[in-house]
């Protein structure tokens, strides 16, 4: 080996705290491995001086303390290469100097040692609910070896995401795999999730946090609640080390990179649910970790007099605006594409991306039109929760640059009121059903993210069976979680052994499912909702750290007939390109056999929008090379059945039945491909059923 | 770490003894790039590896790749509970052929 270092950076210039050190590199920022050391890079437009504080891993005193002299500065940036370090098991911290005057917004605290924003890993929380370190950073290595491997980029119009919770996705005893409740388990449930057919998981919140950041118990059993939800971040670089099998030997970077890997060459995006609008430090009662101390007033939102506004609920709202913090949330948006080859991003609460530092919401936030325009970005879906805890609510009106689909809440609302039986709802439901023009007349139905459940609310099993929340056991007196969720219980609140409330449940919970698999838009599931996950009523889990969550995995075999269902109903819109055009269907005909939509009712042609009626009947038209796609849907929420007359097929097509809710489990969904024909030109439709038909070439 | 290699018949056995981490794993690298054979075959005997860090997780995926380039086969052998899981949960197991022990390895490498 040669003596002498390769380049002329590669040997100090000084010597501080014992440690041989020069002026470092101010990008990027954050701390990365360079030829005999570590260059750490790290701004603060407030602070008057900083301090680089090294650890050995796993020490609770520090190894030296590295003040960085004024050579070492550029504008705000301090950076400093320290040689002879070892990266793999460094810890590092920062002190900032500055002022403490709350009242001017500032509140630095020179005693705190400070988590690096850029952190790629973060380490104190080594393994999921062990013992709390104080929190350090670290340096992932970051040569993981993707192979061939890259964004898969599917077409938005072909997605069918599934939201899961990393650790509730197999941290059940019956998940059957090795490494429960860790991004390794879920890899070993990619088979499974092949065979369901969904082709992109979004993730609930992946980035470090503290999930022992609760300090309620359940008031019945005594037993101490969790964060298990994670919405509240501590470092937006580092993926969660208690997520990771191999966590506490510093490995998760790697771990995640596997998962997204090998979720890909199985077909599979990766969405990552994303909290921008707040952190983990709270309101001025909450703890230093990081932001607070390095530039309170930049990271922030604050009221005149120096408290934080809290558009988010939480405590805090994130500055997302201020240049400063576009900057920062741009790096770490790369940072997950690049390095984690991460397919998409679902922003929670993302109105507040839309508010200026002083709260006012902005028509053109400078945030979201970088993300839009972003080179490194630009095959990434960004999804946004257009609403925040402010009373902001942009289903709609979300600024999307062309980019940006929405969590579609009137999706979701008008689905469940029309299904229970709410009148007067065919019209809006055939809306809903189209992707909603009304909503993103000038953007692709892929504006329209559809989905009847998510994490925050009731699971689809719990929706037929509860009219109100039962969140006792979250420890917040009932008070938490959504008091308006549409749902029916169907007779009986909760558990029961009625066979007729139990058959009903079954038949909505169908129907709830075809008409999201049926919609134009990106359609999105809940994991475990396929086969009837409960909470027993609980529509805010975000502390249950335990089975009330968790996805229970013998419930697979125990409603195998729903999930047979549910994977039937993913194929046939897979199978059919009339459900996933990518432009808003046109009503008139043009040189097909049909309209791409026409409405229908008791007479074909002859749709009837009266309140009443409870009643919608859609024929989905498309004609491609492989020939003509023609299904049919109609959907009685009445309490009577209806016989329908069926559009009239050209000669040597039939129509077949794909599913029918009313039809006893087994019988009620067929393969697509091999659906039976029907006897005539009828179909009869029960009561709260829903029929999907495809017409096909009677010789096939 | 100490680098043990032997000659089974056709096949180098290099049995990787101690810790592999950061400060092991530059000389253990340079000690396996002197010991690999040109076009010849290796097995990698862990069962005395007694912890491997992600620097020695890299050392062990080096290796491999170096065999590409040289078209030498390569195996890992013995490779404890927590070896393999590590190993499996960051990928790096997908990588190797996996052998039970020395003999099976070697019997394969050599068939």
């Amino acid at each position: 080996m040669s003596r002498s270092p390769e380049r002329l950076d590669a040997f100090p210039t000084h010597r501080i705290a014992g440690f041989g050190v020069r002026a470092g590199r101010p990008l990027p920022f954050g701390a990365s491995r360079v030829p005999g050391g570590v260059n750490f890079s790290v701004y603060s437009a407030g602070a008057t001086g900083m301090t680089l504080v090294l650890y050995r891993r796993d020490e609770v005193e520090p190894l030296a303390e590295l003040d960085f002299p004024p050579e070492f500065v550029v504008g705000a940036v301090y950076s400093m290469t320290v040689f002879g370090i070892d990266a793999e098991t460094v810890e590092y911290g920062y002190r900032a100097d500055g002022p403490f005057e709350p009242e001017r917004g500032h509140r630095f605290d020179r005693g705190q040692v400070l988590l690096d924003p850029y952190a790629t890993l973060v380490h104190g929380r080594d393994s999921w609910g062990g013992q709390r370190r104080p929190l350090r950073s670290g340096v992932a290595l970051d040569d993981f070896d993707w192979e061939e491997d890259r964004q898969l980029r599917i077409p938005s119009e072909d997605l069918v995401i599934y939201e899961a919770h990393v650790r509730g996705f197999t941290r059940h005893s019956s998940s059957g795999v090795d490494q429960p409740g860790t991004f390794a388990g879920l890899v070993e449930k990619i088979p499974y999730l092949k065979s369901l057919g969904v082709n992109a998981v979004e993730l609930m919140p992946v980035f470090e946090f503290d999930e022992l950041d609760n300090e309620r118990h359940d008031p019945r059993s005594g037993a101490p609640l969790h964060n298990y939800w994670g919405y509240s971040t501590i470092g937006f670089f580092a993926p969660k080390a208690g997520l990771a099998a191999t966590g506490r030997l510093g490995m998760q970077a790697d771990e995640f990179k596997n998962m997204v890997k090998q979720l890909h060459r199985a077909g599979i995006e990766v969405i990552l649910d994303v909290v921008f609008n707040h952190t983990a430090e709270g309101n001025e009662l909450g703890p230093t970790l990081s932001f607070r101390g390095l530039d309170n007033s930049v990271y922030y939102m604050l009221t005149p007099d120096g408290y934080y506004y809290n558009f988010s609920g939480t405590g805090n709202t994130l500055n997302c605006n201020h240049p400063i913090v576009r900057g920062f949330v741009l790096d770490c948006l790369r940072h997950w594409a690049s390095q984690f080859h991460v397919d998409g991003f679902r922003f929670d609460l993302a109105a507040i991306l839309v508010r200026a530092p002083n709260g006012a919401p902005i028509p053109n936030p400078p945030l979201l039109e970088s993300l839009a325009a972003d080179p490194v970005l630009r095959d990434c879906k960004l999804i946004a929760e257009a609403w925040d805890a402010g009373g902001l609510y942009q289903v709609g009106t979300f600024p999307n640059y062309h980019r940006f689909s929405e969590w579609n809440g009137k999706f979701r609302d008008t689905v469940r009121r029309f299904v229970k039986g709410d009148a007067g709802l065919a019209g809006e439901l055939a809306t809903r059903l189209l992707g909603s023009p009304d909503l993103y007349r000038d953007r692709a139905p892929t504006a329209s993210v559809n989905f009847i459940t998510a994490h925050d609310g009731f699971t689809l099993r719990d929706l037929v069976s509860y009219n109100e929340k039962h969140n006792d056991a979250n420890g917040e007196g009932g008070r938490d979680g959504d008091n308006d969720n549409n749902s029916w219980n169907c007779g009986v609140e909760g558990d029961t052994e009625d066979k007729r409330v139990l058959a009903l449940r079954d038949r909505q919970i169908r129907n709830l499912l075809l008409l999201l698999l049926t919609s134009h838009g990106i359609p999105m599931l809940v994991a475990g909702d396929e086969f009837g996950r409960t909470q027993h009523g609980n529509n805010n889990a975000y502390c249950q750290d335990n089975e009330l969550s968790w996805v229970d995995w013998s419930l697979a075999e125990t409603n195998a007939g729903l999930l047979r269902f549910t994977k039937a109903a993913i194929a046939f819109r897979r199978a059919h390109p009339a459900l996933r055009r990518p432009w808003h269907l046109r009503g008139h005909q043009g040189d097909g056999l049909f309209p791409e939509i026409s409405w229908h009712g008791e007479r074909a042609w002859t749709p009837d929008w009266s309140p009443g009626q409870r009643l919608l009947a859609a024929l989905l038209y498309c004609h491609n090379e492989i020939g003509h796609d023609c299904v049919y849907l109609a959907a009685n929420a009445h309490w009577d059945s209806r016989e329908l007359e069926l559009p009239a097929l050209p000669d040597g097509m039939r129509w077949h039945l794909f599913a029918d809710t009313a039809r006893v489990c087994g019988q009620d969904v067929h393969q697509p491909g091999e659906e039976p024909p029907l006897a005539d030109d009828h179909v009869r439709v029960e009561p709260r059923s829903t029929v999907v038909l495809v017409a096909r070439n009677t010789e096939e | 770490m100490e680098l043990e290699k032997q000659m089974r018949g056709p096949v180098t056995v290099i049995a990787l003894n101690g810790e592999l981490d950061s400060t092991t794993a530059p000389r253990v690298q340079q000690g396996l790039d002197e010991l690999v054979p040109v076009h010849g075959m290796v097995l990698l005997d862990l069962s005395r590896t007694t912890y491997m860090s992600s620097a020695g997780l890299r050392v062990l995926l080096l290796v491999y790749r170096l065999c590409q380039q040289m078209g030498t086969r390569v195996m890992v052998s013995g490779l404890s509970e927590e070896v393999r899981a590590v190993m499996a949960a960051t990928g790096f197991l997908a990588f190797f052929s996996v052998a039970g022990s020395v003999d099976e390895g070697v019997e394969v490498l050599a068939a």
